[in-house]
This record gives structure tokens, sequence and C-alpha cells, in this order.
């Protein structure tokens, strides 16, 4: 008895050719990287990494020490949210040229801004706000805002766009005034899209608020950097600790209350 | 008429509004405490001059052979790192996929009650995943940089630990959320378990497995300028030190080459998920 199999699928070349270049692209990185795996993998080398990693081993938990974390954590959780307000002022103010209302250069113009400040991630602009603000929290907020404007600012404006224009063409041909059929006709429409993206990127922020101190802005990576670079591995290990039950923290609430909100 | 104008405010919801507003504004206060919330400072004459000078050099970016060159040869070794990074991810996500996919389970066949002992490893390679990618990747390098030293190696592991627990967990919600009964007839019919993978599940899920694949690519591009900031090598690092030594002209150069080389991997991802999708 013969089976009677379907033809094979004929052979796809740019699918073959793009996964060759998927080929050479990675043995080409590991080829150029000058990897240390030698240093690595030496016995010497991993008994000084043992010996590093039982360093962490009782996190520090005098409660002076606790409390010093514990304000770390305030602070980052402040900076977060300081950093999204920010931006969502900054970004309600970006998304009305970006969505068309000022003409179609003012629009592409401010697209390409926002796209400039969305590129550059949070730690870079800590970076470079470290300069203007100086050490501490206050440049870590900023850098926050500088991505998080360029992120909601488009996302604002895509909402302004998408928004169903009769309403403030009726309040306008009514006799209302731009600013009046703005506030009473398109904004609340677009609202609700507005502040769920707004709590997402919230969300986010906390995550990157955590170890944006790394660079000197403040909040637990300052605390994490500070310590790791004294090498005091017991202290460092209560900061990643801390930073861990944030992110479990913030992780979990916003599982509930999606769920409560979906429901 | 007047009167009945006055007696009725024009917003009827005035009395929520400002307690929201009063209440708002008390939340804010110890925020802008503890955030030492200090325009004013961005204003002083001095944090004010060395702004302008750092700014001043922005206007012409460094362009000097040699430095482009060495600009060069660093942005080949960010994505070199996310590269290699990913590929090790790889390899410990792939076997971590396969034990973790509930697709895969024979003992629940029939019954619908996986073996306790099968359910036992699941959770725990679970865990180890979530333990993985819970650790952010900053906080990796940072570790890694202090074992092995500055570097490009500190870089690739950290992101190899953090995107195997990423990866991991995503193939197997991927493959657990594609349709089920392709593998489970090979399963049922006695096939082996990489034989139902290969020929059930899989052909359901490639093209978004690879999508999702490319998409953490260039997420690690982005994260290995980032890691570059701890000394993991790359094009953070350089752009690290010039920032140190107030270089603006060179710091405007690493930005433009930086926002171009997302902006370049996002393209190249959009046309590899296009094809491949």
């Amino acid at each position: 008895m013969k089976t009677r199999l379907p033809p094979p699928p004929g052979r796809d070349w740019t699918v073959i050719s793009l996964m060759l270049l998927v080929l050479l692209l990675i043995v080409a990185s590991f080829a150029s990287l000058p990897l240390k795996w030698r240093e690595f993998f030496t016995l010497d080398a991993v008994r000084s990494t043992l010996e590093l990693l039982a360093g962490f081993a009782p996190p520090e938990l005098a409660t002076p020490f606790l409390i010093k974390t514990g304000w770390a954590a305030v602070e980052t959780m402040a900076m977060s949210a300081l950093g999204t307000l920010l931006a969502v002022a900054a970004a309600l103010l970006f998304s009305l040229p970006a969505s068309g209302r000022m003409g179609r250069t003012a629009r592409t113009a401010m697209r390409a801004m926002l796209n400039v400040l969305r590129s550059i991630p949070e730690l870079v602009w800590a970076a470079i706000l470290l300069i203007a603000a100086g050490l501490g929290p206050f440049g870590g907020t900023l850098a926050l805002a500088a991505h998080t404007a360029g992120v909601l600012g488009r996302l604002f404006a895509d909402a302004l766009e998408n928004a169903a224009p009769l309403p403030e063409q009726s309040l306008r041909t009514n006799g209302a005034s731009a600013s009046a059929a703005f506030f009473y006709a398109t904004l609340p429409q677009t609202l609700p899209q507005m502040l769920s993206y707004t709590l997402y990127r919230w969300e986010n922020n906390i995550r990157a608020a955590a170890i944006l101190g790394v660079v000197g802005a403040g909040g637990l990576g300052q605390m994490l950097k500070y310590h790791l670079s004294l090498f005091q591995m017991q202290s460092a290990a209560t900061v990643i600790l801390a930073m861990l039950l944030l992110v479990a923290m913030v992780d979990g609430v916003s599982f509930a209350l999606r769920r409560a909100l979906t429901r | 008429m007047t009167t009945t104008l006055t007696s009725t405010h024009p917003d009827p919801a005035w009395r929520g509004r400002v307690a929201a507003s009063v209440l708002a504004l008390l939340l804010l206060w110890p925020m802008l405490v503890v955030t030492e919330f200090k325009p004013w400072l961005l204003l002083d004459w001095q944090s004010l001059s060395a702004t302008g000078r750092f700014l001043a050099d922005f206007l012409v970016p460094a362009h000097s052979s040699e430095f482009l060159l060495m600009l060069a040869e660093q942005t080949w070794q960010t994505v070199a790192i996310a590269t290699a990074g990913l590929t090790l991810a790889l390899i410990g996500a792939i076997p971590a996929t396969l034990i973790i996919n509930e697709q895969l389970s024979i003992s629940r066949l029939g019954t619908g009650r996986m073996h306790p002992l099968a359910r036992a490893v699941r959770q725990l390679v679970r865990w180890k995943m979530v333990l993985l990618r819970s650790v952010p990747e900053l906080v990796w390098a940072l570790l890694f940089v202090r074992i092995i030293g500055l570097g490009p190696t500190a870089g690739v592991l950290a992101i190899a630990l953090t995107y195997c627990g990423m990866l991991g967990k995503v193939y197997a919600e991927i493959l657990e959320s594609s349709d089920a009964r392709a593998s489970n007839a090979l399963l049922a019919n006695g096939s082996g378990r990489l034989a139902a993978l290969l020929y059930g599940a899989l052909p359901e899920a490639a093209a978004e497995l690879m999508s999702y694949t490319v998409y953490r690519w260039e997420c690690a591009i982005r994260g290995s300028v980032v890691m570059g900031f701890v000394g993991a090598g790359g094009l953070g690092q350089r752009m690290d030190e010039s920032m140190k030594m107030l270089a603006g002209a060179e710091v405007s150069t690493m930005l433009l080459v930086f926002v171009a080389l997302v902006a370049l991997a996002d393209l190249f991802s959009k046309t590899l998920r296009r094809r491949l999708g």
C-alpha cells in the first residue's frame, strides 16, 4: 500500500537567506567580542565568585539600615509618581501639535521630537540631566519625565487623532470657542484611554526608578551602587531584596487591579 | 435673572473638583520634598554655565575620523553584546520551555491530571525563570562587573540571564496558547514529546515565537547600551566616559548614533517580522 503524501512545501529562499544572515551575525558577534570565558571558568575565578556570592549571604537586617532602605524605596516611588505626573502634563501639551491641530509641519516636527525623547532610555537621560540637576533624585525625576513624555505624547496624540471628530465640530458650529469645544467634546472621549496609558507607564516607571540611581540619580539604585562599590555585599543584598519586593508588589497590585477592572 | 444664575454654580460638580485638587496638592507636597524637587537649581548660575557649555558643544557633533572609527567599533560591540547575550539566553530558554510546556505532558492525557512529580518539576523550573527575570538586567550587569571586571562579558551574561527568564516564560505561554489538538493527537497516538513539539505545536506557533524573539533582540540592543553605563562595554561605556568629561560634542554624536541604531534595529525587526510572520 502506497500512502499518498502531500507535496512538500517549496523552499522560501528569502527566509533561508535571512536565517543565514542571522547565523552570520551570531558567529560574528561571538568572534569579535573579547569575552573572558577562560578567566571566568578557571578554578580560581570560580572560587572568588563563590566567595563573593557567599558575602551576600545574611542580608543586613539592622533596623537603622532597614529604615534607610525603606526611605530609599519611598524616594523611588515618589520619583516615579512625580516623573509620570510631569510627563503627563508635558505629553498633554505636546500631543496638541502632534495630533495635527496646528498644521502638518507642526505635527511632523513635534512627532520627530517625541521620537527622539522616546528613543533615549531613562538611564541615558539621567546621565545627561545630572550635569544640569546635580546628583540626587531630582535629576532622576526629570529623566523619567523626559522619556515618559516622549512615550505618552505619542500615545496621547494618537488617541486624540482617533477620537470621533463630530462632537467637537458640532460644538464649534454652534458657536463654542475652540478651547471649550476641545475640553468638553474631545478630551472626555480620550480621557479613559489616556488614564490607562498613564497608569501603565507609571508601573514601568517604578521599575525604571528603582535602577535609575545606578548613575547617581537617587532612590534604591543609588544605594545599591554605593554599597556595591564599597564591597558591602550584605547591605547590597538587602537593597536588591527591597528592589525585588517593590517590583513584585507593583506587579501584584497591577495584576489585581487589571483583573478587578476587566471582570 | 442674575440671582438665579449666581445661586447655582455653572459647574455642578465644583465641590468634588476642588476637594480632589486640594487632596492632590496635599499628596504632592511630600513627594516634592522627598524627590528634592528644586527647579530653581537648574537656573543657578554655576549649573547654568556648565549646562550651557555642555549644550553649546552639542551643536557641532564630534566628527574626527578617528573618533568615528572608534564609535563604529563600539556600536558593533553593542550589537554583538545583544546578539551574543540573546543567543546564550536561547540556549537556556529553549530547554526550559520544553520542560515547562504543559501541552507536552503525557500523564495529563486522558485524565487531565498531571503526575505530581511532573507538576513539581514544572513549577520548580517556572520559579527559576521568575527569579532570573525579576532581577533587572542592570543589577545583573553591576554584579558581573564586580565579579569579572569591566568589559563586554558582564553585559553578555546579564542579558543572557534576564532574557533567559523572559523568553522561557513567554515561549511556554505562546506554545500553550496555541491550538493543542495537533500535538494532543500525536501524543495520544504514541509519538515522542520532541516529535509532538516539532510537528504538532511548533508549526502553530512558529511565527509568533520568531517575532517575539526579534522584538527581544531589539530590546537587548537598547539594554546593552544602558548596561554600558555601569561598565559592561559598548556604546554606553564610552558615552558614560564622555559625559563625565563633559565632552558635549562627543555625547552629541553618540546620541545621534544611538537614536539611529535603535531606529535601524526597529526597522530590521519590523521587516524580519513581516517576512516571517
